[in-house]
C-alpha cells in the first residue's frame, strides 16, 4: 500500500518533470555537456565503489563508461552521481541524470507508472543460499537444504520468496529473522542457522567479510528474479535506443569473440560480417554499414566502447567475476550459447 | 636566658595520617569507604580493565599494519585492519576532490584555524577585527578557494566534496548561520509586534515539528521536481540551507529560555537610564542571556556536528558516509574493515565534540568569574 503510494506521487510528479524535461533530446544534451550523467549506488561491492583515487569503479559505473565512449568517444566523460535507493528515481525523472546504473531491479510497476524505461539487464540477480562446506558438507544445492534453518532480514521479499519456494518444493524448513542484516549474518557464523539467504550477488560480498571465505559455499540456484539493468526516461526512443544497444553491443562483442585487446585488430582483419556492421566497418564496395549513424552515432561507437571498457565478459570478470576478490560465477550471466541468459539481438 | 622546659622551637611537623590523605585517603573515601562501595569499585574496575584490554587487544595486539589489500587483513583472529585506513584515510578527509588540489582544503582549514585561534582565547588582542575576518571575510576566501574558477584555480564541483571536509563545512556554515538567525527568532519571539512574533512563532514550531530527515529529504528529492528544468541548485547548498534553518529553530528556544531568565528589572533599569530599546536588548539583556545559554547553545551546535551525518540520505558524502562508501571496496571486504572503519570514525567525532564541549566549560566558567560577589 505504501509502496503503490510512493509510486502513484513519483508517477504524478514524474509526469510534471517530463513536461519539461523533454525539451531536448537527451543525446543532443549529452553532447552539449561534454559528458555523460550517470546515477550509481552510493556504494555496493563489486557495482560501484570509489576507489582510494577518486576513482568509480564496478559494473554499474563500467556500462557508463561504455555508453560515454559510444556517444562522446571517450570513457572518462562521465559525472557520476551517488544516489540512495529513495532518491534515484526522481533524480532521473528531474534530468539530474541522463541514465540511472544503480542495480536497480526491472520491476512492471516501475517499468510502467514511473515513466521509466529500462533499457536492459545488465546482470541477472536472484535470492541464493549460503551454506557452511565445513558444517554442512552434503548441501550442494537447495533442495538438501529440507529441514534446515535459515536466517534471513525480516520485512523484506526474501523472507517470502523462501516461503514460497519451500512450500511449492514441499520442503521443511525452519525461518530465523533478523531486524538487521548484520544480525542474521553474525547468526550464521554463530552457527545458529545452516543456510544464510539474501540477493546472490549480496552473498558474494557477505561472504568476503567472514573469517574463511572459502568455508562458505554460494548454492548455484536462484530462486526469485531480480534482473538488474540501466534506466532512462520514457519518451526520449532516441537516447532509449543509445542505452540499449550500448548494451547490446557489449554482450555481441563477447559473443563474437571481441575484446577490449583485439578489437582493432579484428576491425582490420576480420572478414566475419557481424563483426563488420558491429564495428562499422566499410564493405569492399565502399558502402558504410551505418548502424552507427542510424542511431545518431559515429561508426565507431561500439569500437571505441569496447576498446575503451571491454566486452560484457570483461566487465563481469574485472569487476565482480573470477578476476575480482568477489569471484561471483557467471551462472545466469553467461552467455546465451553457454547456456546462460545474456543475449542480445543481432546488428543487422 | 633559657629555660629547661621550655620549648625554644617548633616540634617537627608531622605528616598527616595515610588513612586520610594522599593518595591512599583518596581512594579511601571515594573508592573504598565501605563494604559494597569496594565490592562495586572492584567490579566496574574489573570491567574496565577487562573493555581497556579488549580494545587494546583488538586495536594493537592482533591488528593488521601493513599490507596493500584484503589478504593483509584476513587472516583468522584479526584485530583491526589499519593498512585499510592507511589508504583511505586522505580520500576520508578530503572526499573525491582532486587529488592535485588537495592543498585548497588544507589552506582553507589552516586560515579557519589561525583565524579562530585568537578568538578562542580570552586576552588576544583586536577581538572585533579578528570577528570581522571570521565572519565576513573568511567565508568568502573559503568558498572561493574550494570551488575555485576564480584566479585561475580549477573550478571544484560541491559533488565532489567529500568527508570530513563536508562534515566541517556543513557544521560551521551550519553553527555561523544558526546563532544570529536563532538570536533574532528568539527575540522576534519576545516582541510586542504582533507580526513578528507571529512569523517568528510560526517559523519555530514549523522547523521544530518535522524531523532533520525529512528536511533534507524534501530539499534534496522533492524540490528539485518542483523547481523548473534545468535549474538545478546545488544539492550541498539545499542540504547546509535545511540544516541551518533547522538548528536555529532549535537556537532560538534555546536563547529564549536564556532571555526568560533576565529579570525584567534589568530592563526597566537600562529603560530608566535613558538608554534605547535597542541599546538595552544589545548591551544588558543579551549579554546576559547568552551567558545563561551558553550550555544549550552548545549542545545544539555539539547535535548539530553529529546531525549532519543525515546528509548522507541526500547522498552527500560526509566523513561518515565516505567511511561506509569505502568499506565497499571488494580490496579491502575482511571481517574487522567495518569495524575499523566505524572505530575510527568514532574517535574523529569525539575528538570534535569534546573539544567544543570542554571549550565552553572554559568559557562558562570564565563568564561566571563576573557574577560572584
Amino acid at each position: 500500500m505504501k509502496n503503490k503510494l510512493i509510486t502513484l506521487i513519483l508517477g504524478t510528479a514524474a509526469g510534471f518533470a517530463i513536461a519539461g524535461a523533454a525539451s531536448a533530446g537527451t543525446l543532443d544534451d549529452v553532447r552539449q555537456h561534454g559528458f555523460v550523467q550517470c546515477g550509481v549506488s552510493q556504494g555496493l561491492m563489486g557495482f560501484s565503489v570509489p576507489d582510494a583515487q577518486n576513482n568509480w569503479t564496478g559494473m554499474d559505473v563500467d556500462f557508463c563508461r561504455a555508453i560515454a565512449a559510444a556517444v562522446l568517444g571517450d570513457s572518462t566523460k562521465v559525472k557520476f552521481t551517488p544516489l540512495t535507493a529513495k532518491e534515484r528515481f526522481t533524480a532521473l525523472q528531474s534530468g539530474e541524470i541522463d541514465v540511472l546504473s544503480r542495480n536497480t531491479t526491472w520491476t512492471m510497476s516501475r517499468d510502467t507508472s514511473l515513466g521509466l524505461k529500462f533499457a536492459g539487464i545488465m546482470y541477472y540477480d536472484g535470492q541464493g543460499f549460503m551454506v557452511n562446506s565445513k558444517k554442512n558438507p552434503n548441501v550442494k544445492a537447495v533442495n538438501d537444504l529440507a529441514g534446515a534453518t535459515i536466517c534471513t532480514q525480516s520485512g523484506t521479499t526474501t523472507e517470502l520468496n523462501i516461503a514460497d519456494y519451500f512450500k511449492s518444493q514441499k520442503l521443511e524448513y525452519k525461518l530465523l529473522t533478523f531486524e538487521k542484516n548484520d544480525e542474521a549474518i553474525a547468526a550464521y557464523q554463530d552457527g545458529r542457522c545452516d543456510s544464510y539467504s539474501t540477493d546472490q550477488s549480496g552473498l558474494y560480498a557477505q561472504r568476503l567479510k567472514m573469517q574463511v571465505p572459502d568455508e562458505n559455499v554460494v548454492l548455484p540456484e536462484i530462486i526469485s528474479k531480480e534482473p538488474l539493468g540501466p534506466v532512462v526516461r520514457q519518451g526520449d526512443d532516441a537516447w532509449f535506443n543509445v542505452v540499449k544497444w550500448v548494451y547490446f553491443a557489449l554482450v555481441n562483442a563477447e559473443e563474437l569473440g571481441l575484446n577490449s585487446k583485439n578489437v582493432e585488430e579484428m576491425k582490420k582483419t576480420s572478414t566475419n560480417p557481424e563483426v563488420q556492421r558491429l564495428l562499422g566497418v566499410v564493405a569492399a564496395d565502399g558502402t558504410a554499414a551505418g548502424f552507427g549513424i542510424g542511431m545518431g552515432l559515429e561508426e565507431g561507437w561500439a569500437e571505441a566502447a569496447i576498446k575503451q571498457v571491454g566486452n560484457y565478459g570483461e566487465i563481469f570478470d574485472r569487476n565482480v567475476g573470477k578476476d575480482s576478490p568477489l569471484k561471483i560465477a557467471r551462472g545466469k550471466n553467461e552467455l546465451w550459447m553457454n547456456g546462460g541468459l545474456q543475449y542480445a539481438p543481432p546488428v543487422r | 636566658m633559657s629555660i629547661a622546659y621550655v620549648r625554644e622551637t617548633d616540634a617537627p611537623l608531622r605528616a598527616p595520617p595515610v588513612e586520610t590523605s594522599g593518595p591512599v585517603g583518596w581512594l579511601r573515601e571515594n573508592l573504598f569507604p565501605n563494604i559494597w562501595s569496594s565490592l562495586l569499585t572492584l567490579l566496574l574496575g574489573m570491567f574496565l580493565a577487562y573493555i581497556v584490554w579488549s580494545v587494546l587487544d583488538w586495536a594493537v595486539l592482533r591488528a593488521a599494519w601493513t599490507g596493500t589489500d584484503r589478504a593483509a587483513c584476513a587472516f583468522e583472529g584479526a584485530g583491526a585492519c589499519w593498512p585499510f585506513v592507511w589508504e583511505k584515510f586522505p580520500q576520508w578527509i578530503f572526499g573525491f576532490y582532486p587529488i592535485d588540489e588537495r592543498w585548497r582544503p588544507v589552506a582553507v582549514i589552516v586560515i579557519g584555524a589561525l583565524g579562530l585561534a585568537p578568538m578562542l582565547m580570552p586576552n588576544a588582542p583586536g577581538k572585533q577585527l579578528n570577528a570581522l575576518f571570521l565572519l565576513v571575510a573568511y567565508p568568502v576566501i573559503a568558498f572561493y578557494l574550494l570551488a575555485g574558477g576564480v584566479f585561475g584555480l580549477e573550478p571544484v564541483e560541491t559533488t565532489n566534496w567529500g568527508g570530513l571536509l563536508v562534515t566541517l563545512v556543513v557544521a560551521v556554515t551550519g553553527i555561523v548561520i544558526s546563532l544570529p538567525l536563532g538570536i533574532l527568532l528568539a527575540l522576534g519571539r519576545r516582541s510586542e509586534l504582533p507580526a513578528v512574533r507571529t512569523v517568528s512563532i510560526a517559523f519555530i514550531e514549523l522547523w521544530r515539528g518535522v524531523p532533520l530527515v525529512t528536511v533534507l529529504f524534501m530539499a534534496s528529492v522533492m524540490l528539485p521536481l518542483f523547481l523548473p528544468n534545468g535549474l538545478n541548485l546545488d544539492k550541498l547548498m539545499r542540504a547546509i540551507v535545511g540544516l541551518s534553518l533547522f538548528a536555529s529553530a532549535y537556537m532560538a528556544e534555546a536563547v529564549r529560555g536564556g532571555l526568560q531568565a533576565v529579570t525584567k528589572g534589568q530592563t526597566e533599569a537600562g529603560l530608566a537610564l535613558g538608554l534605547s530599546r535597542w541599546q538595552t536588548t544589545r548591551k544588558i539583556v543579551l549579554p546576559q542571556a547568552l551567558r545563561i545559554s551558553i550550555p544549550n547553545i552548545v549542545g545544539i551546535f555539539i547535535g548539530l556536528f553529529k546531525d549532519t551525518t543525515l546528509v548522507l540520505v541526500v547522498s552527500i558524502y560526509d566523513f561518515l558516509g565516505i567511511i561506509n562508501a569505502g568499506l565497499q571496496d571488494s580490496k579491502w571486504a575482511a571481517p574487522q574493515t567495518a569495524n575499523t572503519g566505524y572505530f575510527v570514525a568514532a574517535i574523529v567525532y569525539f575528538i570534535f565534540c569534546y573539544g567544543m564541549s570542554r571549550y565552553a566549560l572554559f568559557t562558562e566558567r570564565r563568564l561566571a568569574e563576573s557574577g560572584r560577589r
